[in-house]
């Protein structure tokens, strides 16, 4: 992947995140000093008119499912960890031609894979993958999961050492309106895509995704590609990420493999 | 085992299969005898079974119920023929899997074509050490050859022979069914498509092993055991069969489960009469365990199928010792359920193969059952076991 990007020219989105962040800034000066009128912040604020993008569209299926699908290569194998009710790894078996193998805790999300033919091994991923052997699978997923596990790191870890290729999505918390939201109401932020409380949010350890490439890098795993979520839609990753990206995807390589650095 | 807790279905409702009656097949005879894992051949050899629903047109709608150490070909249903037999046991209640085996049940009758056989070793019709050596004119005794599970298999797999089933849509069984059921995916990987195995691994632990010799010690010193040649005398071994069985029904529980169904209370009295007899709760219902199963099992039949338990080993038999090379055999969809409480088979071991299975690459689902039942979980937790066979069975097939 070559992400471009694209010098003087502001996206549209990002122009409209500035725009609030500005106002966030402001907001918060003023709750420090009621008295303040104008913080002189909103100046910064170039009056071009606001390109709020078409909201986003997004139905049940998850989008990452739809970049995954097309990215895997038929008969390739495939150790989804965290597979939850099996609704992927059923399509790409029975419509890729991948062979994949889930991973779940949840009961009653196993109940649903074994319905859907999905071969599932009910364990927790929290307690280590050392019983699978060093890349036994093309591809191991983490879809959405990172961020509520115990041991992120070593799932990471074993993840790169049992597939030749990870993949892996979280909800990036460097995203412009989690940044706002904290600042604004001084509480966890909530989106629509991070819905939880602090006390019953499934998602433990949270990070950026300048967090995840400051690891990476000195992990030396390798980017192979990366997808975006933003407001406009799924793209391949743009070095503005951290701050626009709702959502990311990353293929990932351990070491000695072919690297692109994307930030 | 215990006693299903469930209410039995009589055999005119609309979910019991009805009355049943057994079939028996001679598999092999005098010009054509059956050889031995352990060596040397045996017969004649004859075979019961029972069969429910119908054959489908391309015959391939059969699945192979195999039974566990003390059980027999008598699955599901009402046995129409007990007075005759004289298996007055089946009178009160269904077969050993009604639960599980019906129309409209899990394993659906209307689907499927159901079948399970008695194995050889034992004592419900198929050829064991009760029978009359044709030799001699008496009783074999302990001068029957050793079986093993894959006499077993290789049995069933020529019982389908003579049936014209050269393919099972599925084999299930658990614990000692369950070996049988893994068997059966590595010996014939070709001839059945979905195997399910419930609360068994690729061997009997240590401890299992453990278990087991003191459940033979007990019948092979009870002073009526005679050598195995008790048969036509008043009282055969039963203390030391009885003492066997209660051993291993407490294998079979978990502390969780005795605490919860027995607890400490005192059976039928309000305080201790500081005798032997059966003060406890818990010793009643082992007294009664142990009081049932003579009536209806073999002390021989026990100790050939003890000892068949215990020598099984996939990974040997299979892989040299090495489970997951064993493992590259399969072919069929693999479904494997341990039970949370399980001590004789316990989880740990069951998911071992599980893992093994995945690390050859074959699509293997496993689940461990929450329950606080022991070993016996798997045929007590019949609304969760019911609700994981039910799709497996259903579920579309998945490349290999």
């Amino acid at each position: 992947m070559n992400p471009t990007p694209s010098p003087g020219k502001e996206s549209g989105d990002l122009h409209a995140a500035r725009a609030e962040i500005i106002r966030a800034a402001a907001a918060i000066l003023r709750e420090l000093d009621p008295s303040l009128g104008n913080t002189g912040l909103e100046k910064l604020i170039d009056r071009t008119p606001e390109t709020r993008p078409d909201s986003a569209p997004l139905s049940g299926e998850r989008w990452q499912d739809r970049v995954i699908e097309r990215e895997l290569a038929h008969g390739a194998t495939l150790l989804d960890l965290g597979c939850g009710r099996g609704e992927l790894l059923s399509r790409l078996i029975l419509q890729s031609g991948i062979r994949g193998q889930g991973v779940e805790l949840d009961s009653d999300s196993v109940v649903d894979c074994v319905r859907r033919g999905v071969p599932v091994l009910q364990m927790d991923i929290d307690r280590g993958l050392q019983e699978f052997p060093d890349s036994s699978f093309d591809y191991v997923l983490l879809e959405d999961t990172l961020q509520t596990l115990h041991k992120p790191l070593q799932v990471l870890q074993d993840m790169l050492r049992v597939g030749r290729h990870g993949i892996v999505s979280f909800p990036n918390f460097g995203y412009w309106r989690v940044r706002i939201s904290l600042a604004l109401s001084g509480r966890m932020p909530r989106t629509e895509h991070l819905p939880h409380r602090w006390y019953d949010t499934p998602n433990i350890h949270l990070f950026t995704l300048r967090d995840f490439l400051d690891w990476s890098e000195s992990a030396g795993v390798q980017l192979v590609s990366g997808f975006a979520r933003s407001e406009k839609g799924v793209r391949p990753l743009q070095p503005e990420d951290n701050l626009m990206a709702e959502e990311v995807l990353l293929f990932l390589c351990g070491s000695g493999k072919s690297k692109t650095t994307v930030i | 085992m215990i006693p299903s807790q469930q209410k039995s279905d009589p055999p005119d409702s609309p979910g019991s299969v009805g009355w049943t009656e057994s079939a028996t097949c001679r598999l092999f005879d005098e010009g054509n005898p059956f050889p031995l894992e352990s060596g040397g051949f045996l017969s004649p050899v004859d075979m019961e079974y029972e069969t429910y629903g119908q054959l489908n047109a391309t015959r391939s709608n059969a699945i192979l119920i195999l039974h566990a150490l003390s059980g027999d070909a008598h699955v599901a249903g009402w046995d129409r023929n007990w007075k005759k037999t004289g298996r007055s046991w089946r009178a009160q209640k269904p077969g050993w899997w009604d639960a599980m085996v019906g129309p409209g049940k899990p394993i659906d009758t209307r689907r499927f074509f159901v079948l399970c056989a008695n194995v050889l070793g034992s004592c419900c019709g198929t050829t064991g050490p009760s029978s009359l050596n044709p030799k001699t004119g008496i009783p074999y005794g302990t001068r029957f050859p050793a079986v093993t599970v894959g006499d077993w298999v290789t049995l069933q797999a020529r019982l389908l022979d003579v049936l014209g089933i050269q393919e099972l849509f599925a084999v299930t069984g658990g614990s000692l069914g369950g070996q049988q059921a893994l068997e059966w995916a590595m010996a014939f990987p070709d001839r059945v498509r979905r195997v399910l195995v419930l609360a068994a691994s690729a061997r009997l632990s240590v401890q299992g092993l453990a278990f087991n010799a003191v459940g033979r010690y007990s019948i092979l010193q009870d002073p009526r055991f005679h050598g195995g040649d008790y048969y036509g005398e008043a009282q055969g071994p039963s203390s030391g069969l009885a003492a066997a069985r209660m051993l291993a029904h407490i294998t079979y529980l978990s502390e969780e489960g005795m605490h919860r169904k027995f607890g400490r209370r005192l059976n039928n009295r309000e305080s201790p009469e500081f005798s032997f007899g059966t003060e406890f709760e818990v010793e009643s219902y082992l007294d009664h365990q142990g009081r049932a199963f003579v009536k209806r099992f073999d002390a021989n039949s026990y100790l050939y199928i003890t000892r068949a338990m215990d020598y099984y080993d996939a990974s040997e038999k299979w892989g040299g010792g090495d489970l997951v090379a064993a493992c590259r055999r399969v072919r069929s969809q693999m479904m494997i359920l341990s039970f949370a409480s399980d001590w004789l088979y316990p989880p740990t071991h069951v998911r071992d193969l599980a893992l093994a299975l995945c690390r050859v690459g074959r699509p293997v689902t496993y689940v461990n059952v929450p329950s606080s039942t022991g070993h016996d979980a798997f045929l007590i937790e019949t609304e969760a076991v019911g609700g994981l066979i039910r799709p497996f069975l259903e579920c579309p097939e998945s490349a290999l």
